[in-house]
């Protein structure tokens, strides 16, 4: 597997400015010849789609969902970072790329942070022109807030409804193309397997959700942006149909798959309520500036508090321990995300946890209330505090919220170069699906930020220089009718017609409620070795069980959501095993990834920069071989390897 | 500790968009209140599956009131009970031990059923696609504060854009009317300066494609208003109007 990333020569503040200009054009009369596969209508695919299409390509656009419009991108709340310096607080393009990669624990590209944060400011420019309704200040200008992990702030936002308006933005540049007929939207359509000529990507299969028709896609590449793959934990934040069927099915054709074990847990979600939970529902971390969080001091009035014994408020003073302000004393409630998740289970793993279920810690906004009032507080918080009263039937002026970790992000995905290529030439990927831009952890609003870059500024220059290399003589030049599509068209139909045949007893959601149980515990917030080699095993022997005993009702013609549900759990199987695998290779602490065996005295990550500061990417050698491991050694010119330290 | 709860569903079931479709009946046990309606049916699904038998299909997603996929009428009302609520969002806490429940999917013909609770929505987004857009390329934009706008303008173009495009207000109109769907993407793009160059075209091609589609006159029942999940306001409705009459008008003597 080649894994040169391509990174231009130079100083890394010209880096994309010469790339750009080395890069190969295609003639505008020309690029009508083309013909470009786009997966997924998020932030990253919905804007690529529209700019490629803007430039004059034909494009083919896909999502499951029943309208680009809903792509989860939509359910990002907080805001997008950039580097406008608008506070005049000390700002650049600079700052933020150093913040990037340190909040990423060291673990990211440098030449890929730095053109994150180079474009950043395009984007608002870009967003502004769409029509998109920032926050605005009463002079007009832009307004901006903080959040975690910089000292300046830069986050543009539109109310609690920021991926909402960005991706409505994109959509509508989107609608706009089908409108021109330049893009064809495919909605109700799930990819299931790409399809490679002489080694390029050259298309996909889709089926038709609705009417469940198996069918071929040319094109002259593929651009994957088809998200991140959190629901393998089962609960998450993410959407329901959130998959990693398309990542997994490209590295099973060849891409490499990134560092699978970097994954985000965020502090401040709403506990699981019981058994019939289906989602976990994020609180913005902004409660954290005036929330404190505590558990009790004695596991027996922790127990008390789980049976409805007590309640929070009962709880005197000095029996309550806010451990985040003993152990972070300096950035006490306002600590790391990573650092937060960790100290909560900590909580709970001594028993002192004060849900129901074990599983949660108070966030108790009194004493704010009681110095600011509550009119202040509900000025703050009050449209979360509503969202929060609506899910638990709880008042949170009056009684503590309680909240615990949930899984929200995944920095791994399928590898990329600095062209957001993979190792499958002609096949580019995006936003959450690559694993480019955030090391082993992202910062708050950075996500929105990544996969607008993507979309609208990085890939409609790479992909036309991709295109461009390989002459205007090969555009349109592969059909459905090669013989590679068959052959892949074959299998994925195998596979659906196996799902179906197998007829036994459990129901897929119940695997994939399995399969997240063993996750969580194994490679959740804390891993260790001995728990990830026994999760591996478990993961494999529940994979058997579920192609000897899953239960998939209905058929394969029409609209069928147990099919759509076998398939993506099949892939979130092997998947986690891979994940599992990742883990255990990675023998240091870093980011989002914990490993027990490496901690410091105090229990903080740590980090082991002379073995470990390489991108671990996977290559797929069969369904019952292990993977083969790869190195993208990181090389840090610009940024001075450090400890976070947030005492 | 966790209260439960016993109910009865009466459910739409259809095949196919082809086929017609009736209510069937179905008892529920357990059922925490703590709960969301979506939670509920993916109990009664996984013991429709575990008796072999085709779980109700419909449409959600996010699962947090954003992503506007979800899309039932529960006892009559689009997106049940709760004011400004989605069905998603919908707790069970909200419902009672022993209680029946009605659910059937978006009724606008418009909206065909595809399969049981899901419907298809497609029109809105070629409502979108006549001119709910800004035209603008990638790379072609102004730095972002060269044009100050005033922060009511920004808010009200907020008020407007929050929609969610779930359709509710379609379902719950007496007429089918997509007058307040149609009207808050225009009142959004309007207001701001950015799409004022493309406002009479869109005020008339978004509502000329709406009525193409087959979606009935608004009436100012204000069904539409009651129901959405977002609180769009009927006011919308009313500049809609204005936007519209104004396009027509300037249409006589001058292409827009």
């Amino acid at each position: 597997m080649n894994l040169d990333a391509k990174i231009p020569e130079g100083p890394i503040a010209e880096k994309w400015s010469k790339h750009k200009v080395k890069m190969k054009l295609v003639n505008p009369a020309n690029r009508r010849k083309y013909h470009i596969i786009v997966v997924g209508s998020g932030l990253a695919g919905g804007a690529a789609a529209a700019s490629l299409a803007e430039q004059g390509y034909n494009v083919s656009c896909f999502c499951y969902q029943d309208s680009p419009r809903r792509a989860h991108s939509i359910a990002a709340q907080g805001g997008i970072n950039a580097a406008k310096n608008y506070q005049n607080d000390g700002d650049s393009v600079y700052r933020l790329f150093y913040d990037t990669v340190k909040g990423g624990d060291y673990r990211a590209r440098e030449a890929n942070v730095y053109r994150l944060a180079e474009v950043s400011n395009n984007i608002i420019d870009q967003c502004v022109a769409s029509g998109v309704p920032f926050a605005r200040e009463y002079g007009g200008q832009l307004a901006n807030r903080s959040f975690g992990g910089a000292q300046v702030a830069r986050t543009f936002y539109a109310r609690g409804q920021t991926g909402q308006q960005l991706l409505l933005g994109a959509y509508s540049s989107l609608s706009r193309q089908i409108g021109l007929g330049k893009v064809t939207m495919y909605n109700r359509h799930e990819m299931l397997d790409v399809v490679k000529v002489d080694g390029h990507a050259k298309g996909i299969i889709v089926r038709n959700m609705a009417t469940g028709e198996v069918s071929r896609h040319a094109g002259d590449c593929v651009v994957l942006a088809t998200g991140g793959y959190g629901n393998v934990f089962f609960l998450s934040t993410n959407a329901q149909g959130c998959n990693v069927t398309a990542a997994y099915r490209a590295y099973k054709r060849g891409a490499g798959f990134a560092n699978p074990c970097y994954t985000q847990i965020h502090p401040t979600c709403i506990p699981v309520h019981g058994e019939q939970q289906s989602k976990l529902t994020l609180m913005s971390e902004s409660l954290r500036n005036d929330g404190r969080v505590w558990v009790p001091k004695s596991a027996e009035t922790a127990q008390k508090i789980r049976e409805g014994k007590l309640s929070g408020n009962d709880v005197p003073e000095d029996e309550r321990d806010y451990f985040l302000e003993r152990k972070y004393p300096s950035f006490g409630n306002l600590a790391p995300r990573d650092i937060s998740s960790r100290a909560a289970k900590e909580a709970c793993d001594e028993g002192r946890g004060i849900a129901a279920t074990g599983l949660g810690v108070f966030l108790d906004f009194r004493d704010a209330i009681k110095r600011d009032g509550r009119k202040a507080i509900e000025e703050r918080y009050g449209n979360l505090f509503d969202m929060y009263e609506c899910i638990t039937g709880d008042n949170p002026y009056q009684v503590p919220m309680m909240i615990f970790p949930a899984v929200h992000y995944t920095m791994g995905g399928l590898w990329v170069d600095y062209n957001l290529e993979s190792t499958i030439p002609g096949m580019f990927v995006g936003g959450e699906a690559n694993f480019s831009d955030h090391g082993a952890n992202r910062l708050g609003a950075s996500a929105l930020m990544q996969g607008l870059a993507d979309g609208y500024f990085v890939l409609p220059y790479t992909v036309g220089n991709y295109l461009g290399e390989q002459g205007v003589a090969a555009a349109g030049q592969i059909t459905t009718e090669h013989p590679a599509f068959a052959e892949v068209e074959a299998d994925v139909k195998a596979r659906i017609d196996k799902l179906l045949s197998i007829n036994g007893t459990e129901s897929p959601r119940s695997f994939h409620k399995r399969l997240g149980q063993i996750i969580w515990e194994k490679c959740g917030m804390a891993r260790s070795k001995a728990g990830l080699q026994e999760a591996i095993q478990e993961v494999q022997a529940l994979r058997k069980e579920f192609w000897e005993n899953v239960r998939v009702v209905g058929d394969a013609d029409g609209i069928n959501p147990e099919l759509e549900k076998a398939g993506r759990v099949a892939d979130f199987m092997e998947f986690g095993e891979l994940m599992c695998r990742d883990a255990l290779m990675r023998e240091e602490s870093c980011g989002g990834h914990f490993r027990v065996e490496h901690q410091t005295e105090e229990g903080e990550a740590k980090r082991d920069d002379e073995n470990f500061s390489f991108v671990g990417v996977w290559e797929y050698l069969g369904d019952d071989a292990e993977p083969g491991l790869h190195r993208e050694s990181l090389i840090y010119e610009n940024v001075k390897l450090a400890t976070r330290s947030y005492k | 500790m966790e209260k439960t709860m016993n109910l009865t569903l009466k459910v739409w079931r259809q095949k196919n968009a082809a086929t017609d479709g009736q209510f069937v009946e179905y008892p529920l046990k357990d059922v925490s209140e703590d709960s969301s309606f979506l939670e509920m049916l993916d109990i009664l699904n996984e013991e429709l599956v575990e008796q072999g038998k085709e779980p109700v299909a419909f449409d959600h997603d996010c699962r947090e009131g954003i992503c506007g996929t979800c899309s039932m009428t529960i006892n009559g009302t689009a997106h049940g009970p709760q004011r400004a609520t989605t069905a998603c969002q919908l707790h069970m806490r909200h419902f009672h031990d022993g209680q029946t429940i009605t659910i059937e999917p978006w009724r606008a013909k418009p909206f065909p059923v595809m399969k049981d609770l899901i419907v298809d929505r497609t029109p809105f987004d070629r409502i979108m696609q006549a001119g709910g857009f800004i035209t603008g390329r990638a790379g072609s934009a102004v730095e972002a504060n060269a044009m100050p706008i005033p922060k009511g303008t920004a808010d009200y173009a907020m008020d407007a854009a929050a929609c969610i495009g779930c359709g509710a207000c379609v379902a719950a109109c007496p007429n089918a009317s997509a007058m307040l769907f149609t009207a808050a993407k225009v009142a959004h793009m309007n207001s701001l300066p950015q799409g004022k160059p493309e406002k009479d075209r869109r005020a008339l091609a978004m509502v000329t494609t709406m009525d193409g589609e087959g979606f009935g006159g608004c009436t100012n029942i204000g069904e539409c208003e009651a129901v959405c999940p977002k609180e769009i306001s009927l006011d919308m409705i009313a500049q809609l109007n204005r936007d519209y009459a104004a396009a027509q008008v300037k249409s006589f003597f001058k292409a827009v």
